[in-house]
């Protein structure tokens, strides 16, 4: 089906969400300004207006009814769904990056970037039930990791919290202890900055995109490498179908060096892989800048993708696409 | 190999003296502890470096010895000797003197800034004499081993076993009938065999930093070249590659095998000592087999830029042509008004002279026969016409003149047998404003060479390419301004240039036939980002329109049966090389970041006589059964195997998916206290519940009357 076109923000796209029931779709933008839309046709829902600088990450509770969102104002922001007020906003001493709902919604991990002398941070918040009694403190920081950390969630039962950034390693700390519990192999991981990370719904296995142009699929527990997707371009952005085994890949050159070359020659595709074969089954065309977040509706029967270019374009699956032969 | 030898108070590793010693002539004396480097790699050379050690120090032996009084108008002599060669370093002139007496002992150590001044002084002032009785003998200071390692007493050299070589050729049995090909990425050169029936490429040697610049190979494919500080080598062999044989030649920079590859030729440019003065170049022409010197050419590099474009430094390359066919008989250089022609029986110039030709600025061997077709633009403002000639060696006889008026270019192409020479002459327009291109076509193979004059269709047409069928009698033409040129075929067969077809706006400015002939490549290289179209000339028609996108080169197999097309890297991103069917068809694809270089492995001419060549040919079906069952048994293995990937992989993944499911089933009552107990659990399938919800709006009473 003609991908639906939702140009709402003004600067490249940074991240984008569905909700458990696949009917909302949160998108971060550099613009400040995170939007929700509806799933299905892409009308404008609403913004959440308040950052004062690049949005980076956002989750939203299971229920749908609470937001929170990582920003370069130095701060991560609690909203209420529906209305759009603002809730709670915790202040750092440098960039939020990365956010993530615990499993029950009363925890959140969010990351912070390394930022004048400081070194980069993962905190873990309580989140109140009830906003008035919300408090800023964290319960737990964990800190090591060197250069930026791009994506932190939590692992299954969220006993540990999976994370991965600018050192191209991931790790799997302790929730309780705070302690570095793994780092994966350096023989098989990544080799460039890890962009991006992508959970199985279920949180037992996730999938990794670097700058090395590829992306890996792990474990969550032992973090095994399972599989590794092959391609062409520095891959910014990865998500998996829920539905089928497939798995989305999308990136680009560089923003950088776009002008400079031929349209075709950037490879802003959306690649779909199969998951178990590890073969690349086809592309999604469209955008005309590197493609900086991918997700998946919980339905496993649309997707979207954002781009550098500004645009969030929302895909819905021909009747072909489910009939494509999986082994 | 623990000492490490003080000098001037600087330190030299025990290395950087092997890194000169070693490919200087020492190796043929056989030292053993030299030879066990042999299996060394290369590699471990490069780490040195060249300048760091003794290179830029001479010694100046057979000075006169003089006493103290003398020494000082002595250091004046020989300071101004050499300081007109190069700058001496501060304090580089050191002549030790006899302790007691104070009187010179007859030798001084000069240390230059560069190495290379040191080898030029070398060069220079060796054999100088100052006087009678004191003629220098100049050595370079790295040179000491090699002559502190020569014993005292004559023993007679050892007698080598023989040693059985390999046989070269090995490649060429491959059961498969499998083509090689070589390639450069990041810092790893790969030899891999073309397994087209398996769409892959099968490894067949491997090693990081085989070479410093490129590789090449051999003309007919029995060595691979590396290029090297040192010197260049060649590769080869019957099951892998082993070094066969090493060139020493310091900074070498182009190298060129003859057609016959029975010599090479190494090229290194240096830079001057004094930036007025130009490059100074070395040319060293070898014996493959032998790795001797057959003959070396220095001088400046003006003396070597003489015409042509495309080399390095203005020295078109190659600088020596070879002539004659494969038998590398004789070879030439083009010089101001001479051409200088020598052949290889003794390495000297043909008749000791060169061959005069004024203004000549091009020249061009044919690639079967000992003549040359040379270019000579006018001369005197159009008082003397422009020229095109052709030669005869060894008996230097014209065999063929043509004078052309008014010719702005003049480019010369000969058909692969050396039956037929196109000239491409463009010519000004009456204004003078514009030029047109015609052709001047001669058939050398017949009485008298008849040229036959042909312009295209519409004479004002740019050609943008001209290419001969290989062994054919046809010819391809890209003509045409406008941003899709037309590309025309013509055959030349009987005397008579025939038009065969000329097809309309065409995305192309390169042409590749086939090796073979028949079939060629219509490629959009650059501007037009790699557009290909597979032609049949045979039945002038398409045969397949594809697109590598931005594909810079195109090499056939030598067999004429695959195409590769490459991206190098040149451009940042894409890198990497397909190879196509004859026809068309994209077989296999791999992309390689920091490519730099695919080249097939040659082969060396048939066996095959015409006549064999022809009743294949007529019975291909009887000869190709044969291959057509092995393809079918490798079609079905290939599926075969593919199927057991395939059900390796599942099974993998269902373990995976089962043990998955497994720990979510454990850890179902965790996350439900987790959820505060809600039940439902994001996988489970979440049920539409039809809610009925009442909701009173407004309650008003109304009486209703009885009726």
């Amino acid at each position: 089906m003609r991908p639906i076109l939702m140009k709402g923000h003004e600067r490249p796209l940074t991240f984008l969400k569905y909700n458990r029931d696949g009917d909302l779709l949160f998108s971060c933008a550099k613009d400040h300004t995170p939007t929700v839309w509806f799933a299905n046709n892409g009308e404008r829902l609403g913004t959440y207006r308040g950052h004062n600088g690049a949005v980076w990450c956002c989750d939203v509770s299971r229920d749908s009814t609470r937001l929170i969102t990582g920003s370069a104002d130095q701060s991560a922001k609690l909203w209420d769904v529906q209305s759009g007020t603002q809730l709670f906003t915790f202040n750092f001493d440098s960039p939020a990056r990365a956010v993530d709902f615990a499993v029950g919604d009363k925890l959140a991990v969010i990351t912070t970037d390394p930022f004048m002398g400081l070194t980069s941070a993962i905190h873990v918040k309580r989140i109140a039930a009830d906003p008035d009694d919300q408090v800023a403190d964290s319960e737990l920081v964990l800190k090591g990791p060197q250069g930026r950390i791009n994506r932190a969630v939590w692992g299954p039962l969220n006993r540990t919290i999976i994370s991965a950034g600018e050192d191209a390693v991931v790790r799997i700390w302790d929730t309780e202890t705070g302690k570095l519990l793994q780092e994966n192999d350096k023989e098989v991981g990544h080799k460039k900055t890890i962009t991006s990370l992508a959970k199985s719904t279920d949180c037992t296995h996730f999938l990794t995109g670097s700058l090395d142009k590829s992306a890996k699929l792990w474990d969550s527990r032992s973090l095994t490498l399972i599989k590794t997707y092959v391609t062409e371009r520095p891959v910014n952005a990865v998500a998996m179908s829920p539905l089928l085994n497939h798995v989305v890949l999308g990136g680009g050159q560089d923003a950088s060096a776009v002008t400079t070359t031929d349209h075709r020659a950037g490879k802003f595709e959306a690649k779909f892989y199969d998951k178990i074969l590890q073969e690349e089954l086809g592309g999604v065309k469209g955008h005309f800048g590197p493609i900086n977040a991918l997700a998946f509706n919980p339905d496993g029967k649309s997707f979207s993708s954002g781009g550098e270019d500004g645009y969030v374009r929302l895909h819905h699956f021909d009747p072909d696409y489910f009939r494509i032969p999986s082994i | 190999m623990l000492w490490r030898p003080e000098f001037h108070g600087r330190l030299i590793s025990v290395n950087d003296m092997f890194s000169s010693i070693y490919f200087y002539d020492v190796v043929a004396v056989g030292i053993s502890w030299l030879a066990n480097r042999d299996d060394d790699d290369l590699n471990e050379e490069d780490s040195l470096e060249f300048d760091a050690g003794f290179g830029s120090i001479i010694v100046v032996d057979n000075l006169p010895v003089v006493p103290k009084e003398k020494f000082e108008k002595l250091e004046g002599v020989v300071r101004k000797i050499y300081s007109q060669i190069g700058v001496i370093k501060e304090n580089g002139l050191w002549m030790p003197v006899e302790e007691d007496t104070g009187k010179t002992r007859g030798y001084c150590f000069i240390e230059y800034n560069t190495p290379q001044e040191a080898e030029l002084a070398k060069e220079k002032t060796n054999e100088y004499k100052l006087d009678k009785a004191h003629i220098f003998a100049v050595n370079m200071f790295d040179e000491i081993d090699k002559f502190m390692i020569v014993p005292d007493t004559w023993a007679p050299p050892e007698d080598r076993p023989y040693i059985p070589g390999e046989n070269l050729q090995h490649w060429l049995t491959d059961e498969k009938g499998r083509d090689q090909f070589v390639i450069r990425s990041g810092s790893d050169t790969e030899v891999l065999w073309n397994d087209a029936r398996q769409v892959k490429a099968d490894p067949v040697y491997k090693r990081p930093f085989w070479t410093e610049s490129f590789v090449q190979w051999s003309p007919l494919g029995t060595y691979l070249a590396t290029v090297h500080r040192q010197g260049a080598a060649v590769w080869g062999g019957a099951s892998t590659f082993n070094r066969l044989m090493r060139y020493a030649h310091p900074q070498v920079k182009l190298i060129d095998f003859s057609p016959g590859e029975k010599y090479l030729v190494t090229y290194s440019s240096h830079e001057p000592s004094n930036p007025r003065d130009t490059h100074r170049v070395v040319l060293k022409i070898f014996d493959v087999r032998t790795g001797k010197v057959m003959r070396d050419f220095k001088g400046s590099a003006d003396e070597f830029a003489v015409g042509g474009t495309g080399g390095f430094n203005g020295v078109s390359w190659p600088v020596f042509k070879w002539g004659g066919g494969k038998e590398d008989k004789y070879f030439a250089r083009m010089g101001k008004n001479v051409i200088s022609v020598y052949e290889t029986e003794t390495f000297s110039l043909i008749d000791k002279k060169s061959i005069k030709v004024e203004n000549v600025t091009d020249f061009i061997w044919s690639p079967t026969d000992p003549i040359f077709a040379l270019f000579a633009p006018e001369l005197g403002g159009g008082n003397q016409p422009a020229r095109v000639s052709l030669f005869q060696i060894p008996g230097k006889e014209e065999l063929r003149q043509k004078n052309l008026f008014s010719v702005s270019d003049c480019k010369m192409y000969w058909q692969s047998n050396g039956e037929y020479l196109a000239v491409k002459v463009d010519r000004y327009t009456k204004t003078k404003k514009s030029t047109y291109t015609g052709f001047e076509l001669f058939r050398i193979k017949e009485r008298d060479i008849p040229i036959e004059v042909f312009e295209l269709d519409n004479k004002n047409d740019k050609v943008i390419s001209f290419a001969w069928e290989p062994k054919g009698h046809r010819f391809a033409v890209i003509h045409g301004d406008n941003p899709r040129p037309d590309v025309s075929f013509y055959s030349v067969k009987g005397g008579k240039v025939l038009k065969l077809t000329t097809l309309k706006q065409k995305q192309a400015n390169a042409l590749f036939w086939s090796p073979t002939g028949r079939f060629i490549i219509l490629a959009g290289l650059k501007g037009f980002n790699g557009q290909l179209e597979f032609y049949n000339v045979d039945e002038l028609e398409t045969m397949a329109t594809a697109e590598h996108f931005m594909a810079t080169d195109i090499e056939w197999d030598p067999t004429g049966r695959y195409v590769a097309t490459s991206v190098t890297s040149v451009h940042e991103m894409e890198n990497g090389f397909n190879i196509w069917s004859f026809n068309g068809k994209l077989l296999y694809r791999i992309p390689k970041d920091h490519f730099f270089q695919f080249l097939w492995r040659p082969r060396p001419p048939s066996f095959l006589s015409p006549e064999k060549e022809e009743e294949i040919l007529k019975n291909l079906k009887k000869y190709s059964k044969k291959y057509d069952i092995q393809d079918q048994d490798i079609s079905v293995l290939l599926s075969e195997q593919d199927r057991e990937k395939r059900k390796q992989l599942k099974d993998d993944w269902e373990r995976w998916v089962n043990e998955w499911k497994r720990n979510h089933e454990e850890e179902k009552m965790e996350r439900q206290t987790l959820r505060d107990g809600e039940a439902s659990d994001v996988e489970e399938e979440y049920e539409a519940k039809e809610v009925e919800v009442e909701e009173l709006i407004d309650v008003s009473e109304q009486i209703i009357q009885d009726v």
